[in-house]
């Protein structure tokens, strides 16, 4: 227990102290919420569908946090590159444990991350219903947890940053597009329909703005299911793949 | 404290290390000497449960670090060849959190960091962020760390590397006050023989995956017939430098370096 909660603090300590990669990390989400979000609301409303902000912003949010917790699955690397790896691979713990407190920590980090662009989404006219919150705070901590770990699994067979670009364009960016977070997933042809029924943030996506604004395409009940169940497998090999790391 | 028997480590064709044997008394400070890609790192990752050996048997502390782990890993420090500190964390966390790791209590922690850190001069700087720090102030970070669990046995893998004369003299002193303090067993590889010379009671050669020779200071001279240490280890491992290819890990020490701020 103890050393999961050292390896959470500190995360949180990395996080609190590196106020650039905080910044950084906000910037995106801010540029599609104006770029897509004011650009594409008139259109959005032609069409029939509403509020285009208010449809993006769960989207916006589901966003932050698939990049901020598929980074700090990767940041394993880093421990990696700068040797803090070794220290906690000859730590006399379970290597399991060291992995759930790892992931639990980049997961909160990515809530927190993930809260600062919901506010952030209220001043830019988002309205969501607040009775709500503890269901979205729900679907916003499986899907952290969820895209930490399998960013966890990822970086423990990872050597080194090579590769991070290749999962950034080939892993990161399709669950991103094909997720329904940008536009709506009724109507899209079938090629399309398959992609993001097999994308996890899709159900995540799904899952938050069932509970923020009341849209649902699967279902709240079948998005918590999906994404319980992927968090867990993604646990497991993580935990797997983190326990064979050699040095 | 360290027993090895007919120590063998193969990777596919080549044989990193090679049948060898060798113990180490509890609190003596023993050596482990030997030019590069000899075996020295190798045989160190596998006392220290990070690698399981081909063939042979380990026992640290009367323990096999290959079924007791854990049980291992609490009896030894180590202090890696290249820097294993989380640089955004201050002196004082990197030392709570190992000691939290190694399930040392709160209060014993507080204790010991505090002797630790004055031990090794860095009290003082005990709030600042490690990234903060000179290379000597890391490697003496490192020794205080590897030693907060009160280790039975603390592994220096090159501790000295890349350090000046003063900071190697001053670090080897505390070392040798801590051993003598806590008759904590050192097991140690430079590339600095007159340090070995100076700190370690015994000595062992490594070439080519076997051990060459074993024993004090003294008797490696005189089985060379040779003045110094330096001599007597060039007239066992020969004169000829060692191809060594670089692997990941070198790799991506030479990337760590790209990143780091120039100092």
């Amino acid at each position: 227990m103890n050393t999961i909660y050292v390896l959470w603090l500190r995360q949180l300590k990395r996080y609190s102290r590196s106020r650039a990669r905080i910044i950084a990390s906000l910037g995106q989400p801010l540029l599609y919420l104006l770029g897509l979000g004011f650009g594409f609301s008139h259109v959005f409303e032609k069409a029939g569908q509403g509020n285009y902000i208010q449809f993006l912003s769960p989207g916006m949010v589901a966003m932050t946090i698939l990049f901020t917790s598929i980074f700090s699955g990767i940041e394993l690397i880093f421990d990696r590159q700068f040797g803090f790896l070794k220290e906690m691979l000859v730590a006399p713990v379970p290597r399991l444990l060291i992995m759930i407190g790892r992931t639990l920590g980049g997961a909160t980090v990515a809530m927190i991350q993930g809260l600062i662009v919901a506010v952030i989404c209220l001043f830019a006219g988002f309205r969501p219903s607040f009775a709500s919150i503890p269901a979205a705070l729900v679907f916003m901590l499986l899907m952290a947890i969820l895209f930490t770990a399998l960013g966890t699994a990822i970086a423990s067979v990872l050597s080194d940053f090579q590769g991070f670009q290749m999962i950034m364009n080939f892993l990161v960016m399709p669950i991103f597009f094909l997720s329904g977070a940008l536009f709506p997933l009724n109507n899209v042809p079938v090629p399309m329909a398959v992609l993001a029924a097999i994308d996890p943030l899709s159900y995540g996506v799904d899952g938050l703005r069932t509970a923020l604004i009341g849209t649902s395409h699967f279902g709240m009940s079948l998005d918590f299911l999906v994404l319980v169940v992927l968090s867990a497998v993604f646990l497991v090999i993580g935990g797997r793949l983190f326990s064979r790391i050699q040095l | 404290m360290i027993k090895v028997e007919n120590l063998v480590k193969t990777y596919g064709e080549t044989q990193a290390v090679n049948d060898i044997s060798f113990h180490v008394k509890k609190g003596e400070i023993f050596a482990f000497l030997g030019p590069n890609g000899a075996g020295k790192t190798t045989t160190i990752k596998m006392l220290t449960t990070l690698l399981r050996p081909t063939s042979g048997s380990v026992f640290i502390d009367g323990l096999d670090p290959a079924t007791h782990q854990n049980e291992v890993r609490q009896r030894f420090g180590i202090v890696f060849q290249d820097p294993s500190l989380d640089d955004e964390l201050t002196a004082w966390e990197n030392m709570d959190l190992h000691g939290a790791l190694y399930g040392v209590t709160r209060k014993l922690r507080g204790e010991r960091t505090e002797m630790l850190l004055r031990l090794f001069e860095l009290w003082d700087r005990r709030n600042d962020q490690v990234k903060k720090f000179s290379g000597g102030m890391r490697r003496r970070l490192e020794i205080a760390r590897g030693l907060l669990h009160t280790p039975k046995i603390i592994f220096l893998d090159e501790p000295t590397l890349g350090l000046d004369p003063q900071t190697r003299n001053q670090l080897w002193t505390q070392v040798k006050t801590l051993n003598e303090q806590e008759q904590v067993t050192v097991f140690l590889t430079t590339h600095y023989m007159e340090e070995a010379d100076r700190v370690a009671q015994r000595i062992a050669i490594i070439d080519h995956g076997r051990i060459v020779a074993q024993g004090t200071s003294a008797e490696l001279k005189r089985q060379t017939d040779t003045e110094t240490l330096e001599q007597a280890f060039l007239a066992l491992t020969g004169s000829s430098i060692r191809a060594e290819g670089a692997d990941s890990a070198d790799a991506m020490r030479n990337m760590a370096k790209m990143w780091r701020k120039p100092r």
